[in-house]
């Protein structure tokens, strides 16, 4: 159920002959739970569903699973990689959910940005529109760092409309295939190819007037 | 011949899905004479450079955080659940 690429693979399905040596169970602290990664996994939740209520929920759905869990856990991974994976497997869940009970609008492909990003009419027609077209960015690299970029970048993605932070979120930041997110979302690929451009075009275009034409003004 | 809207859109296309040769020929032959789409090309690839970075389950200090009163009501869970005698485990 590696649904989620990368790092964190499912916990729940721990092997449970996974005997710890010298027989003493690993230890989980749920008392501390809420103090310790409360915060960290609301935070996770929040990126990806945009909705504190709903963020909460999954936080507290996944403490209850991992209390009911917590024999499964076998102190392989740590507690805190242990309780993201069980996160990740209730987004997954939810996200699940969302696209029977809310199919995807066809107004949430259609691309408002993007009308504005290229000249309607004229010789110039479909090019860049004049003052909207891509600046020259600034040794992009150096930015990567820091910490005031990702903050833009942040408040950048929590500007995009719903559905396209939330591809954008599940193809850039967790590195998911395009064909699980079809899958898991119940989007065609056309739609999640529209969702993505829509979420780049709007992000490259908020960097550029947040970040780097600032930081260009300020030279 | 491709405009700058359509390679827009191939441009990121071609970072989620494997483009048709065609395709990939005239955005190439496109990128080559447009400086405007060669630069968002660069851009949204920078922009997913720069994504990777913000996975979120690292502490960040501008990350929304659990109001006290949902810490509350956590806590509150988590003790009712835990007084609750283990169910026989499948």
């Amino acid at each position: 159920m590696t649904r989620v690429e990368g790092q964190q693979s499912s916990s729940l399905q721990e092997p449970q002959n996974a005997v710890p040596v010298g027989n003493t169970q690993p230890v989980v602290n749920p008392e501390r739970w809420v103090q310790d990664y409360g915060d960290a996994l609301f935070g996770f939740a929040v990126m990806r569903v945009r909705d504190r209520a709903i963020a909460e929920d999954l936080v507290q759905e996944t403490f209850l699973a991992a209390i009911k869990a917590s024999q499964a856990f076998s102190g392989r991974s740590t507690e805190r990689a242990w309780l993201f994976g069980i996160l990740r497997n209730k987004l997954v869940d939810h996200y699940r959910l969302q696209s029977r009970v809310m199919p995807l609008a066809d107004l949430e492909t259609f691309l408002p940005e993007e009308s504005g990003a290229f000249a309607q009419t004229g010789v110039s027609k479909d090019g860049w529109a004049p003052g909207v077209g891509p600046e020259a960015w600034e040794t992009p690299e150096a930015v990567l760092v820091n910490k005031e970029f990702r903050q833009t970048l942040n408040s950048c993605l929590a500007g995009l409309p719903h559905k396209a932070a939330q591809v954008f979120v599940l193809r850039e930041i967790d590195g998911v295939s395009s064909d699980e997110i079809c899958k898991d979302l119940g989007v065609s690929p056309n739609n999640l190819w529209v969702m993505l451009h829509r979420a780049r075009m709007g992000l490259r275009r908020c960097l550029e007037v947040h970040w780097f034409a600032r930081t260009k003004n300020e030279k | 011949m491709l405009n700058c809207r359509q390679v827009a859109r191939l441009v990121s296309q071609s970072m989620d899905a494997r483009l048709a040769w065609h395709q990939r020929l005239a955005m190439r032959f496109h990128l080559l004479y447009c400086v405007w789409c060669r630069r968002y090309a660069a851009q949204i690839h920078f922009l997913r450079k720069a994504t990777k970075n913000l996975s979120g389950d690292q502490p960040d200090a501008s990350a929304p955080k659990l109001s006290p009163e949902a810490k509350d009501h956590l806590s509150k869970r988590l003790q009712e659940a835990l007084s609750k005698p283990p169910s026989s485990q499948s």
